[in-house]
């Protein structure tokens, strides 16, 4: 059967791996190639490399960390943040990324998806979503790393992404973003059950608990985790071993 | 003894850059690739892809290379197919209407599973396990030869393989309640419907017993 996959992601701002809350007030907490080696070693399903700025600077710069994270960690790669162009794209591609996550350009040219899809197939190409709750069962997209209101409803937003196109569609909760205090698991249940693609789960994992409630209470088919990883909360074995002991199906 | 000689076709389609370094990681020499001459003259061939069946033929085709490939599956030395890769090495695909294989193994490749299953997702990506087929006894001296049965794979398509013959299916996986042909063998010739360049050391595992074939 297909496993639930446990996904690490790694926000970088100039070389170093930082970690803020509600994706602000950044610290640094380690250095990229080091600490996806290690989630490799300790059994990770997926990396994740978000480059935490570039969106907003107007850049991307990660091709020299995805280039020398290749050659140790051999699970698939994911790189986001200030993806703009199809040619960004091939070179995120080049440097040896699996999939690229776009948010920001997705909302300004929503083709940019589409045309991305049709060159490079739907499998490399991640809708990345920020969402933050305005209502009660109601969440507004965002962009630029969680600055700027989209003008988008999260769940119509991720219907569109899909007929565009993309592969995957990750969400992340900027409410929860950092908090530690568990998922937004009523926004990842939504989006799960609205859109037929692999949904990711992303914001306020702090404990193999909050990652059982989220698997238990919503249909996502793989959940991304960050503080609790690089602050040494918990650790990938066990994560996974909570999540196995509770009949998930995961990679152990 | 020198590190075996691994030609990866270049057709510029994926991410060859992650199959060079997984091979460069379990001894091998990789040189991407498409001139006919090292291809021939390599110890084993990897024949890569992502994307549509379609564009991939197209891209095999601009780059002169359907010939070199049948000519390298002619000889003893190991070819592998991986995703695409494998797919292409089939009779035909429906994947954006009919496109005709390289025809090095007989069936066709359809969408995965389709069928009464409403929840199934596709995209099929992530991990999930190869198996031993009921046609076979074991996988010594395969590229398998190494993998505990069960083992856990990273598979990202839609479409898989339907092969007319059972006897050439290697391994199997279950996606939903739906059985499909994960990986395929004849002889020399291989093909693997995940990423072993990206499912961790089992992965590698394959690429090393491809090497040791070589």
């Amino acid at each position: 059967m297909l496993k639930k996959r446990v996904i690490a992601r790694i926000d970088i701002k100039n070389e170093f791996v930082i970690k803020g809350i509600h994706l602000e007030g950044l610290r640094k907490v380690g250095n990229p190639n080091d600490m996806a080696k290690f989630y490799y070693d300790e059994g990770i399903d997926e990396i994740f490399f978000m480059d935490a700025v570039a969106a907003y600077y107007d850049r991307n710069s990660l091709g020299g960390i995805i280039s020398k994270a290749t050659k140790s960690v051999f699970v698939p790669i994911t790189v986001g943040g200030g993806i703009r162009t199809i040619n960004d794209i091939r070179k995120a591609l080049a440097s040896g990324a699996d999939k690229v996550a776009i948010n920001t350009q997705a909302v300004r040219t929503p083709e940019i998806i589409n045309k991305a899809a049709k060159i490079f197939g739907s499998q490399c190409i991640v809708a990345s979503v920020q969402a933050k709750k305005i209502a009660h069962d109601k969440w507004g997209a965002y962009i630029d790393n969680g600055r700027e209101p989209a003008g988008l409803d999260v769940i119509q937003w991720a219907i569109k992404l899909e007929q565009l196109g993309a592969g995957e569609i990750m969400v992340t909760s900027i409410d929860q973003e950092g908090t530690k205090k568990g998922y937004d698991v009523a926004l990842c249940n939504l989006l799960a059950n609205s859109v037929s693609l692999p949904v990711i789960a992303s914001g306020g994992a702090g404990s193999p608990q909050d990652i059982s409630n989220l698997c238990s209470n919503s249909g996502v088919d793989a959940v991304a985790i960050a503080s609790i990883l690089h602050y040494n909360l918990s650790s990938i074995s066990a994560i996974k071993s909570k999540l196995h002991s509770e009949g998930f199906n995961i990679r152990l | 003894m020198s590190a075996p000689r691994i030609a990866i076709v270049d057709y510029d389609l994926g991410n060859v850059k992650s199959m060079k370094n997984a091979l460069s990681k379990v001894g091998a020499h990789p040189i991407l690739t498409n001139s006919r001459k090292e291809i021939l003259s390599a110890d084993a061939l990897v024949l890569p892809g992502v994307g549509a069946f379609s564009h991939g033929m197209q891209q095999l085709k601009k780059h002169n290379l359907i010939d070199v490939i049948h000519s390298f599956a002619s000889t003893n030395k190991p070819f592998l197919g991986v995703c695409l890769g494998m797919q292409m090495m089939f009779d035909r695909s429906n994947e954006f209407g009919e496109t005709e294989g390289l025809g090095l193994f007989s069936g066709d490749i359809k969408i995965v599973g389709v069928g009464p299953i409403k929840q199934q997702k596709l995209p099929h990506v992530g991990w999930n396990n190869v198996c031993l087929p009921d046609n076979i006894k074991n996988w010594k001296n395969t590229i398998f030869a190494e993998i505990q049965g069960n083992t856990d794979m990273y598979f990202v398509h839609s479409y898989a393989a339907i092969p007319l013959l059972n006897t050439e299916i290697l391994a199997t996986t279950l996606y939903y309640d739906h059985v499909f042909c994960s990986a395929i063998m004849r002889g020399n010739i291989y093909g693997v419907q995940f990423h072993p360049e990206k499912s961790a050391e089992p992965g590698l595992l394959i690429l090393k017993s491809l090497i040791d074939l070589a």
